[in-house]
């Protein structure tokens, strides 16, 4: 399987792009069809963040997958997978200016000292800025160990995502709570001793 | 201050019809419903007739000429918007889970207790309640805590004719609301991780009950209310948070206690009692300032200022004179 996998490796990598693009394409739909119901801005940023969650949450897929199947093969994706991270990231916040600030920066303040979750929300665009532009294999090599430390602030970024999930929650606290269960899964799986214990015979 | 309300004896007879239309209506839908279970029509037909036909009221219409506050010329939020973007978390949080989903609620029969400090308690069916009781249309704005805002055509009536119907006690100062809670219908209520308890519950103070804009409403835009909406009968506040106007009543009682309600509750820091719309309190996770109108579009946010009051402040400030407003929020 992982050989078939692995002699594809150029398809496959055209193919997960195309699906990776079928987000934006739905977002672009809802606002053409008008399907976005009465606060279309609103619509438009819950499911690019959606999408940038979801991206972030393959991302961090990849070490276990990595570790169950016992093949480095599914690392060839991440970089990709850690872009659209990026680029919906990206589209949630230019959607957010444009949309739901209206351009009006002088609300921006307000919105940075009243919405906390907004003010984490933003903080964890700014850890994935360092990681989206170091991601090339120049600057990989160019960083070398301090590359891998750079992008270990994925760790940091996803807990402020998750922070910024849970303080827009009212009342029904399940899916925040689904969402913090994948996410210690995708930690507790790395941590040395348990990994160990896991994955290796 | 005088407040310009049309007393009874203004409204011409004719201009206006009791509920007996309504009442028949219902009694039609009642008919489906038994053809449906006698296997005439299968459920989900049944269910498409009741959305589709869904029936007219007779009802006297609010208009410039109406008492203050009655209505508001503002553009009002299409009939498919103020039925498919809502707060109903009985049905889930999302705001297209009430649409999805309340249709499982039965309301036909439909009963209300009616409790408390009151002359004559009991538990009176909905007909009962409606009987005696003319229909009029409010077109009021409806401010969610939520920051954003509609205006709606409700028929109804006012609160205030309910509870002097039946007798308001001499130790009544609150009045205490309640929702249907029915597990096998309401799917929000069997979630796990909600950290509402049900039955979902409001109150207000007896002025507050007692005012002209405060009413019962069963309809919207001259239809029977929808189930996703709060049928069959749902209270309308137009001066506070849209939470405090409580959906799918089945209890009213008096009280000279405080009641508990249900979102303070669950937040006590986030959700007042009085929870009156208010620009310059804020919620703790985000600024009441403004609100942006339903619907709105990706170039025209349709962001504006919040009113104290939510504009109604000429006809019901005088409720909280010498009251601290951001104290009592």
């Amino acid at each position: 399987m992982v050989a078939i996998i692995k002699n594809n490796r150029a398809k496959i990598k055209g193919l997960v792009f195309l699906l990776g693009l079928i987000p934006l394409l739905m977002l672009f739909l809802g606002v053409a069809q008008d399907s976005l119901g009465p606060d279309p801005a609103k619509a438009l940023s819950h499911s690019s963040g959606d999408w940038a969650l979801r991206f972030l949450m393959l991302t961090m897929a990849i070490t276990p997958l990595r570790l169950i199947t016992r093949s480095s093969e599914w690392v060839h994706y991440r970089r990709m997978l850690g872009l659209f991270t990026f680029f919906y990231a990206v589209i949630h916040l230019i959607i957010y200016c444009l949309f739901l600030l209206g351009l009006q920066w002088q609300d921006l303040w307000g919105d940075i000292l009243e919405r906390p979750y907004i003010t984490v929300g933003f903080l964890a665009w700014l850890l994935m800025l360092p990681m989206a532009i170091t991601s090339t294999h120049r600057w990989q090599r160019k960083l070398g160990k301090r590359w891998v430390r750079l992008h270990r602030s994925i760790y940091a970024a996803s807990a402020l995502v998750l922070l910024h999930i849970i303080w827009q929650a009212r009342s029904d606290l399940a899916e925040p709570l689904v969402y913090v269960l994948i996410f210690a899964i995708l930690i507790f799986v790395r941590i040395p001793p348990i990994k160990k214990r896991l994955f290796s015979r | 201050m005088a407040i310009l309300i049309k007393q009874a004896a203004d409204i011409l007879p004719s201009e206006i019809t009791s509920e007996s239309n309504y009442l028949n209506r219902r009694q039609l839908m009642g008919a489906a419903g038994a053809m449906a279970m006698g296997g005439l029509l299968s459920p989900a037909m049944h269910a498409a007739v009741d959305r589709s036909e869904s029936p007219s009221l007779n009802y006297l219409a609010a208009s410039q000429a109406s008492p203050a506050g009655f209505y508001t010329p503002e553009v009002q939020t299409p009939y498919r918007y103020v039925t498919g973007y809502n707060n109903f978390y009985e049905f889930g949080t999302d705001k297209t889970d009430p649409e999805k989903h309340a249709s499982k609620m039965v309301t036909d029969p439909w009963s209300v207790k009616i409790e408390g400090e009151v002359d004559r308690p009991g538990t009176y069916t909905l007909e009962d309640i409606l009987k005696p009781h003319y229909l009029e249309e409010r077109i009021y704005r409806l401010r969610c805590v939520e920051a954003w805002s509609m205006v709606v055509p409700w028929i109804g009536f006012p609160l205030a004719d309910l509870l002097k119907r039946y007798g308001v006690g001499s130790k009544a100062k609150y009045v205490a609301f309640e929702t249907l809670y029915r597990r096998n219908e309401m799917r929000g209520q069997r979630s796990r991780f909600g950290t509402i308890d049900w039955p979902y519950v409001e109150g207000l103070r007896l002025d507050e009950a007692m005012h002209p804009l405060t009413i019962l409403a069963v309809g919207v835009y001259g239809k029977t209310m929808p189930n996703q909406n709060g049928a069959p009968i749902r209270l309308i506040v137009p001066w506070k948070y849209g939470f405090k106007s409580i959906k799918s009543i089945v209890s009213i009682r008096l009280t000279s206690r405080k009641p508990p309600t249900s979102w303070n509750r669950t937040a006590p820091n986030e959700y007042g009692f009085y929870s009156n719309v208010n620009p310059d309190v804020s919620h703790p996770r985000w600024s009441q300032a403004s609100e942006r109108r339903l619907p709105n579009s990706l170039l025209k946010p349709n962001r504006m200022d919040t009113l104290p009051f939510n504009g109604y402040a000429e006809q019901v400030a005088g409720l909280y004179r010498g009251m601290d407003l951001k104290r009592n929020f």
